[in-house]
């Protein structure tokens, strides 16, 4: 146990965010990148720590969430036009973003309202001591701030790790510990889930089978995340695991402590990516200089390059690959920066058609968003869903102001074109909503519905 | 139904989806603050005094309708803007979207939010035991919101046509006719659970609302004949 627990210690994937649009161009690709901005969301490990002593091994669920968003990077000469077709595709990158936050709120609301195991308390995480099962609000309220202080400093502090380790190179290290920290969560976290919704459904499952499914779905999300995988899946592996992520939190979180955590962690985002002296621009800079894309893991990217039958310049479109699916990679940083266009892309006009063979290669910039702005995403909807006295207005409510919260930081994003944090606007109007829809909006709707009244 | 609308019309264009959620929310904002004044209202006042509240649940129906209008007027405002805006940027020089289908998504876009808010608790509950109705009240509880629930999503749709249009050729006359259509509806629903009192009248504003926004939008009798009897 002792020894698993260190080893999660070390899986403790760093809470940076890195707001960065980093173009994997080769140099001499005038890179329009806009700041890097790390922002750090650092998922804190997910040290359970079970007082009623379960036998089940504390995991750590780290994920260094990285809210970035990215500008488009433009390219070259054609700057009018690619800066057209970018808003263009604007719409459509928003929605190419849309699609798998509301996956992922979708399945975690889902499991929220079926599978009991969620919302039963049963211990605390190790960052969250101080309890709040204490008769006076005030004292509940002193708990969950001190709670969400200790959250954040480790958030802070593994942020800050993350940077020195990158700024030092220590490449393998920070690998390393990204693959040991996706396999806890691909192997542990899906066994459990999967241990619960069975229970819930009651299906039973011998232990062969279990093990054969969890095997093969660990493998394979290992591989699709950390090396190549046809996109889709890549995408559905990492929706999955922010999904389960926000379970984690959802369960572990008490109440108060969550709702804190969540304006906290937004507020620390802004901060991180915007201020000149935050860990997290500083990360991100130092990527841009060494021009690296960055952190291979923890972001979510959208789009996707196919290299299928190379008509052009190896290099080239290799690095674009390379780029392209290191984005994709189990990313957990809240990084979202639309990818920038591979050198290709300079050369041929974009008035060409895209049907082209040649065009294959030039893909749509996609957008990329960090993982850890998915697992806020969700918890708080999640949280609305469970706490909300089950009411479905009110976890309505609260996506519909995430999904606009995300429309205008990307608006925001294309006007700015710099790497912006996702965090703050979403969570902020999902926390207005979700705490307004509960208390105002629930009691009026209750009474015309009662009457059967319709505005 | 609306759903279906939905599938077929708007999933398409993500453009067309980015202004359906918007107008969602912007519904979503009018109903809070509709809310929050009915419960300011409602705790200024006695509570157990039950004409009192009824009194108090009309005025805050009467004020959410208007609210919800208003926000309408302002939703399309910010369209305006947003036109101008994709002109500017499209290559062609005209906007990638027009401000009819912008109004008809809009119009979804209230509708589809007020009708989930209307019904998707009724959805949640009625997944329970199978008792409807069983303190007196009528046994169509569930049958009757539906369909309550459909006509008002058709409404929000056809208003929004409407309105969008009298807003863009300065005719105030149908703006205020949307919103005189808007509140005899929420005033037909007082009737409930008379049923025939409110469905009925609904359907027939429905149904006037559908013809008045055809023809506005351009079609007219002729086409309705070439389509329906499948003409080239």
């Amino acid at each position: 146990m002792i020894t698993f627990m260190n080893n999660s210690d070390s899986e403790e994937e760093p809470c940076n965010e890195r707001t960065s649009l980093m173009s994997a161009e080769s140099p001499p690709v005038p890179s329009y990148q806009d700041g890097l901005q790390a922002s750090e969301a650092g998922e804190a490990q997910a040290h359970r720590k079970r007082r009623t002593g379960s036998s089940r091994s504390p995991g750590s669920g780290v994920s260094g969430d990285v809210s970035h968003l990215g500008v488009p990077v433009r390219e070259g000469g054609l700057e009018n036009e690619e800066e057209e077709l970018t808003l263009k595709y604007g719409a459509k990158h928003v929605i190419m973003l849309f699609v798998p936050v509301t996956l992922c709120m979708i399945v975690v609301v889902a499991t929220i309202k079926s599978v009991r195991f969620y919302t039963e308390k049963s211990g605390q995480l190790i960052y969250t001591p101080f309890s709040e099962d204490t008769p006076s609000v005030g004292q509940r309220l002193l708990n969950s701030v001190l709670n969400t202080i200790i959250m954040i400093s480790v958030i802070v502090v593994m942020t800050v790790f993350l940077v020195v380790l990158y700024k030092y190179r220590c490449y393998k290290f920070i690998h390393g510990w990204l693959i040991l920290s996706s396999l806890m969560l691909l192997f542990l976290f899906t066994y459990i889930y999967l241990g619960e919704v069975l229970k819930t459904y009651n299906v039973a499952m011998d232990y062969p089978t279990l093990i054969l499914v969890i095997w093969n779905f660990g493998a394979v999300g290992m591989i699709c995340i950390h090396w190549k995988g046809p996109l889709q899946l890549q995408q559905a592996y990492l929706i999955m695991i922010s999904a389960l992520m926000a379970l984690v939190f959802i369960k572990y979180l008490p109440e108060w402590s969550a709702w804190v955590i969540l304006g906290a962690i937004s507020i620390y985002d802004l901060m991180a990516v915007l201020c000149p002296k935050g860990p997290l621009r500083m990360l991100v800079e130092t990527a841009q200089e060494r021009n690296e894309p960055i952190f291979p893991a923890l972001i979510y990217s959208s789009a996707m390059m196919w290299t299928v039958g190379m008509a052009k310049p190896d290099e080239a479109a290799r690095g674009a690959s390379q780029q392209t699916w290191n984005a994709g990679v189990d990313g957990r940083e809240n990084t979202l920066h639309p990818e920038s266009e591979m050198p290709e892309r300079r050369s041929p006009v974009s008035a060409r058609p895209i049907t082209s063979f040649e065009e294959l290669e030039e893909e749509e910039r996609g957008v990329k968003l960090g993982l850890g702005d998915f697992i806020f995403y969700s918890v708080l909807v999640g949280k609305a869903a469970a706490t909300g006295s089950g009411d479905w207005n009110t976890t309505l409510a609260c996506f519909v102001a995430i999904l606009i919260g995300l429309c205008l930081t990307l608006l925001l994003l294309a006007v700015f074109k710099k790497a912006l944090p996702a965090l703050p606007i979403s969570i902020t109007f999902g926390l207005v909503f979700y705490f307004s829809t509960d208390n105002l909006v629930r009691p009026f709707m209750d009474t015309l519905a009662s009457h059967q009244l319709y505005i | 139904p609306a759903f279906g609308l939905f599938l077929f019309t708007i999933a398409r264009d993500p453009l067309r989806i980015i202004i359906l959620i918007a107008g969602a929310f912007f519904w979503l904002v009018s109903l809070l603050l509709s809310s929050l004044i009915w419960f300011i209202a409602v705790k200024a006042s006695d509570p157990r005094d039950e004409p009192l509240q009824k009194g108090l649940l009309i005025f805050g129906v009467m004020f959410s309708v208007l609210l919800q209008e208003a926000f309408r007027f302002l939703y399309y405002k910010l369209l305006r803007k947003a036109i101008e805006g994709l002109v500017a940027l499209s290559e062609d020089g005209c906007s990638p979207i027009s401000i009819q289908q912008m109004a008809y998504v809009a119009g979804v876009g209230f509708g589809l939010m007020s009708g989930a808010f209307s019904m998707i608790n009724l959805l949640a509950d009625s997944l329970g035991p199978g008792t409807v109705g069983i303190h007196g009240d009528s046994q169509l509880y569930f049958l009757t919101s539906a369909f309550m629930t459909m006509v008002l999503i058709f409404l929000h749709t056809f208003w929004g046509i409407v309105f969008f249009h009298g807003c863009e050729h300065r005719r105030w006359w149908e703006i205020v006719a949307v919103v005189v259509m808007h509140l005899a509806v929420s005033g037909s629903t007082f009737c409930n659970p008379l049923y025939v009192g409110s469905l009925v009248p609904s359907y027939l504003l429905m149904a006037g609302a559908a013809t008045w926004a055809y023809l506005l939008s351009g079609g007219s009798a002729q086409n309705v004949r070439r389509f329906v009897l499948c003409k080239s």
